[in-house]
């Protein structure tokens, strides 16, 4: 299946895709107008030191241990996506106590979040991608 | 194939979907001593404050027993014959097997105070019918006397107050234990306080290093000859590993002994979760974890090789992620070796360290990124192929080799 990767060696740093996630499911059409003034929370989150950057995001690994770890059931997996039920998750955080990534972490509003590959908002080439302006960030399958 | 599962809870869940990994037609029967679809036991305490309700802490969707060709049989196993191969149920049918796992979980142990008998409400807090019970107590009566203050009595505390706080009239919760902090088996002593303190800012109140000589009605009787008066009772001492059924058959020491398969001493019989003892990586030491993430791991692990597929899981450790009231605690591993100390905007972080290995860790309030260093303690990372410097300061992808980095973001992951 098509999954997010990332090159160091193309990342600027420039954070864009931390905005374009963040901007990805809001209903706004333009991103500046909507994130204004708002402090990102995105699911996709630039390391950076001494002039080294890349971006992180869930593997959307085959042996997730956050799925197998979840108390409640609200994180599962289809057709090899990741994907949390808000409803169900009760923030206890053992997810987060699991990813060897440090990819899932507390949403705004009382659940966790994690990248989704966009498939509950674009279903298609997820938005970090499409934003991303050096080709740091992709979307394809590897063997 | 014949697959029997005792146990309806996350092992025996896992172990169900460890199968169908393999097996898609087997026949997978399930034997329940409770009445209830496969529902999430550290929910209860959700349930209680009505965070969650009895159908949102379903474990699994209404669908699954159906999806997955499961039968479902409510009854009491009393006795597994492995001559004939054989689970004897409590009105002496018998069900036949050429698998078994026995995930029979653990049960509340409540010690033998003198006069307990005499006490009207009491109860235990480790399943759904002790969360309904405590539910229909508190409409009554509202002064608690929680004896424990570990993971269960202070979950409890919390499930309590997020639906009556202690203001609200006659609302009282005292928490009672003989150790001298709260949290003992997860926390320091400094965490410990920091913890308690949050928590008595919520009104709870601690009795710790407090020992229970006899109870009469509806008074305990302290060893110092106070006398504490209570409404409602929860005894949240500790848990045992459910093993009698495996008595005189396999190897049993503090619970049932499986190796990295999740198989027992006993051909063709697999345990797995709370009734299990397994090694710990991070101290070497052989313990019974009972904990979820490993219940669903070495459950699922079972059913792959119950199917004759092949599984390992060799990486259990202590872990827990637990919240009270708004603060976040998540700890992993053993407190033992040098330690790292963070008190940062009253966020606390410790990790121990020895021999190049990082054995343990404990974060209250900021948990960003824990599985970061879950993960250096359950592989068991060399710390000389990491900047630990930079990750004991903030765990990050960017302590490791930049080719450790690439393989991790940029190639295909297991």
């Amino acid at each position: 299946m098509k999954k997010v990767y990332v090159n160091e060696k193309w990342c600027l740093g420039c954070h864009l895709c931390e905005y374009y996630c963040a901007f990805a499911g809001t209903d706004e059409k333009d991103m500046a107008r909507a994130l204004k003034n708002v402090k990102i929370n995105p699911r996709i989150n630039i390391e950076e030191k001494d002039g080294i950057s890349f971006a992180v995001s869930c593997r959307h690994c085959r042996e997730p241990l956050c799925v197998k770890s979840c108390i409640t059931g609200a994180l599962t997996v289809s057709d090899g996506v990741i994907t949390t039920e808000k409803d169900k998750c009760v923030s206890c955080y053992t997810c987060i106590l699991s990813c060897p990534f440090g990819a899932v972490s507390p949403s705004d509003d009382g659940a966790v979040q994690k990248c989704e590959l966009c498939v509950k908002t674009l279903q298609g080439t997820p938005a970090c991608v499409t934003g991303c302006p050096n080709g740091a960030i992709v979307f394809e399958e590897r063997g | 194939m014949k697959y029997v599962i005792i146990g309806n809870s996350t092992a025996g869940i896992g172990a169900v979907e460890g199968i169908r990994q393999t097996d898609k037609n087997g026949e997978i029967i399930i034997i329940t001593n409770e009445p209830h679809h496969t529902y999430s036991r550290p929910l209860i305490s959700y349930l209680l404050l009505g965070k969650v309700t009895e159908e949102t802490m379903k474990y699994r969707p209404d669908s699954f027993y159906r999806e997955n060709n499961v039968t479902l049989i409510h009854a009491e196993a009393v006795k597994i014959n492995t001559k004939t191969k054989r689970v004897v149920l409590a009105d002496s049918s018998e069900v036949y097997y050429n698998k078994l796992l026995v995930a029979a979980g653990s049960s509340a142990f409540v010690p033998e105070f003198e006069g307990l008998d005499t006490v009207e409400r009491k109860q235990t807090f480790i399943n759904l019918d002790d969360a309904r019970k405590l539910t229909d107590a508190l409409d009554r009566a509202k002064n608690v006397m929680i004896v424990g203050a570990g993971l269960i009595g202070l979950k409890c505390a919390e499930g309590i107050l997020g639906k009556f706080p202690c203001s609200t009239e006659h609302m009282r919760i005292r928490v009672f234990d003989l150790a001298p902090k709260i949290l003992s088996s997860i926390l320091d002593d400094d965490g410990a306080k920091l913890v308690q303190r949050h928590l008595e800012n919520k009104g709870v109140e601690f009795r710790l290093g407090c020992s229970i000589k006899k109870f009469e009605g509806n008074f305990a009787i302290l060893d110092s000859g106070e006398k504490i008066d209570f409404d409602i009772l929860v005894l949240a001492v500790g848990v045992l590993p459910n093993t009698a059924l495996m008595e005189n058959i396999a190897d049993i020491d503090r619970g049932i002994v499986i190796n990295e398969k999740s198989e027992t001493t006993v051909p063709d019989i697999y345990a797995a979760g709370d009734c299990t003892q397994t090694p710990d990586v991070s101290s070497g030491q052989n313990k019974v974890m009972a904990l979820l993430p490993n219940a669903y791991m070495q459950g699922e692990c079972a059913g792959i090789n119950m199917a004759g597929g092949e599984k390992v899981f060799d990486k259990a450790i202590p872990m827990n992620a637990i919240g009270f009231c708004g603060l976040h605690i998540i700890t992993a591993g053993s407190y033992t070796g040098e330690v790292y100390a963070e008190n940062e905007n009253g966020n606390y972080k410790r990790l121990f360290y020895s021999k190049n290995k990082l054995n343990g860790y404990i974060l209250i309030g900021n948990v960003d990124k824990a599985g970061i260093y879950t993960n250096l303690i359950r592989e068991r990372v060399p710390l000389d192929t990491i900047d630990f410097r930079l990750i004991c300061e903030k765990p990050g992808l960017m302590a490791f080799r930049k080719q450790d980095r690439q393989s991790k973001l940029g190639g295909e992951l297991k």
